[in-house]
Order: C-alpha cells, then structure tokens, then sequence
C-alpha cells in the first residue's frame, strides 16, 4: 500500500485518507505535525485502477459517506473532517 | 504539497475572475487569500487532470456525468452558507465571516454519500406535466426558465447547461 510515513512520538497507528487538493486534509496533516506524532497518509485522488478501489472500499468501512479527510486511531476510531479539538483530544 | 504543474500568473487570474463574479453576485470569497488562492489552485488542477473544476475538497470520479453536482460552485454552497456560513471547502464564505463576527470551521459533509446518490438517480424520473414548456431549474442558484431546454449558461451565476434538472 503507497503510504507516506511521517516519524514522530507513538500514539498509536494513525492512517490519515486524504486528498492531495483539499484544505482542510491539509490542516489535518500539518496538524499532525505539529503535534508530533507518528502517522501514515495517502492521497486517494492521486491513486488509481485497483488500488485506487481497494482504499476507497477500506475509507468507507470507516466512513460511509467517502469523505475526507478520514483519520483512523488504531483500525478503530475514527475523526471524520478537520476537527481539531477530537482530533487533539484522541492524541493526548 | 507541490503543485508546479500550475503557475501563479494563472491562479491570480482565475482569483481575480471569481472574486468579481462571486461579489457582483453577492457572494463572498474567503478573506484568507493564501488558503483561498491554494483551493483555486485544485480547481485549475481538476480542470487539468479531470476537464471540469470539480471540487478540491472531494474525491471525483473523472466522470463529469457523476460529477455535475461538485462541479465548482457546487450544488451544496448555497444550502451550506445558508446553515453553516461557509461553503464545504471554505473557498465562499458568509457575511459574517466575512467582517469577523463568525469564525471559519469545517463543516460536515452534505452530498449524499455513493449509494444514496445511485438510489437518487434511479427516482429522479420528473413527471411529464400538461405544461406548454418544461420548467428548468439552475441546480446551483435557484434560476427557473420555462423553455424546451435550458440555456447554454445560466444567464444569473454563469454555470453550464448541464448543471439545470428538470423542476416541472
Ligand atoms: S464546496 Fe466550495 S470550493 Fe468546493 S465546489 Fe462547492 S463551492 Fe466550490
């Protein structure tokens, strides 16, 4: 799977569904960033053919609606959207 | 991320073009003109990569068929100014973030997700109506006209043909 992997402290796996032209994915990332952690992302706009199918069908068992950004804590929890205090909260 | 394949000179442009038609409209542009000018930017590269400005904040099919609906402006802005100040990417924003009095945050997502909108285009047979003319309504700003097909662009907010639906 094309992920990109940014280092940064353990807060469990982070896997950031993004899209390489959308704003708020971008906050998100920086976000990260900026806090520190350690996270996978991948653009789902710049994928395509059977790849691009397999993560678009792993986005929507989190979130059915295939929006983005997605950001999943641990195959489990999911942050729909750049919403920066969850998002600050899970990583605590 | 970097995107050279776009050159600024471009992206001033079509920000300058937007911005008169959007204020001349009454419509506002996000005043964050970083943030603003980077979702422009998308818009010119979906227009590359896709043939039509689709939504930078969406993921397009490359089908601009399944995609009338994110085709910027969306069918979406209107009701999300209307409820949460600002359209789902942030590029058209209320008044009131306009001046301050509001702040700028993502809101949720509207358009309804790929199976719903299947389910929408099966039903979305219009009943014929004893009419002398269809009624066509711009699916973007509200426009209606009764007349054997829609106009080529919306003579009120400029969008293409395909972005009427039949009303009556
Ligand atoms: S959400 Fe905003 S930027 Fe995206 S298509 Fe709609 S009007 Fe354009």
């Amino acid at each position: 799977m094309p992920m990109d992997h940014v280092d940064g402290d353990n807060k469990g796996e982070l896997v950031l569904y993004a899209l390489s032209t959308c704003g708020w994915c971008k906050k998100t990332r920086l976000l990260l960033e900026d806090l520190k952690v350690e996270f996978s992302y991948i653009y789902v706009d710049l994928l395509e053919g059977e790849e691009r199918n397999e993560i678009i069908e792993q986005v929507k068992k989190y979130n059915s609606n295939l929006s983005f950004p997605t950001l999943v804590i641990d195959n489990d929890k999911t942050i729909v959207g750049f919403n920066e205090e969850k998002i600050r909260e899970a990583l605590v | 991320m970097n995107h050279p394949e776009v050159d600024e000179a471009k992206v001033d442009d079509y920000y300058l073009k937007i911005k008169k038609q959007a204020e001349s409209a009454g419509y506002h542009l996000n005043p964050d003109v970083e943030f603003t000018k980077s979702l422009i930017k998308s818009i010119i590269i979906n227009e590359n990569r896709y043939g039509y400005g689709a939504c930078p904040c969406r993921l397009s099919s490359g089908m601009r068929e399944d995609d009338v609906d994110i085709i910027c402006p969306c069918d979406y802005r209107d009701p999300d100014l209307q409820n949460y100040d600002a359209c789902y990417c942030g590029l058209y924003v209320s008044g009131e973030i306009l001046t301050g009095e509001k702040k700028l945050k993502a809101i949720p997502e509207r358009r309804p997700s790929p199976e719903q909108r299947e389910k929408i285009m099966i039903n979305k047979k219009p009943e014929s109506k004893d009419l002398p003319f269809p009624v066509w309504r711009c699916r973007v700003c509200g426009y209606l006209c009764a007349r054997e097909e829609p106009p080529e662009t919306c003579p009120i907010c400029k969008v293409d043909k395909d972005r009427f639906e039949r009303f009556i």
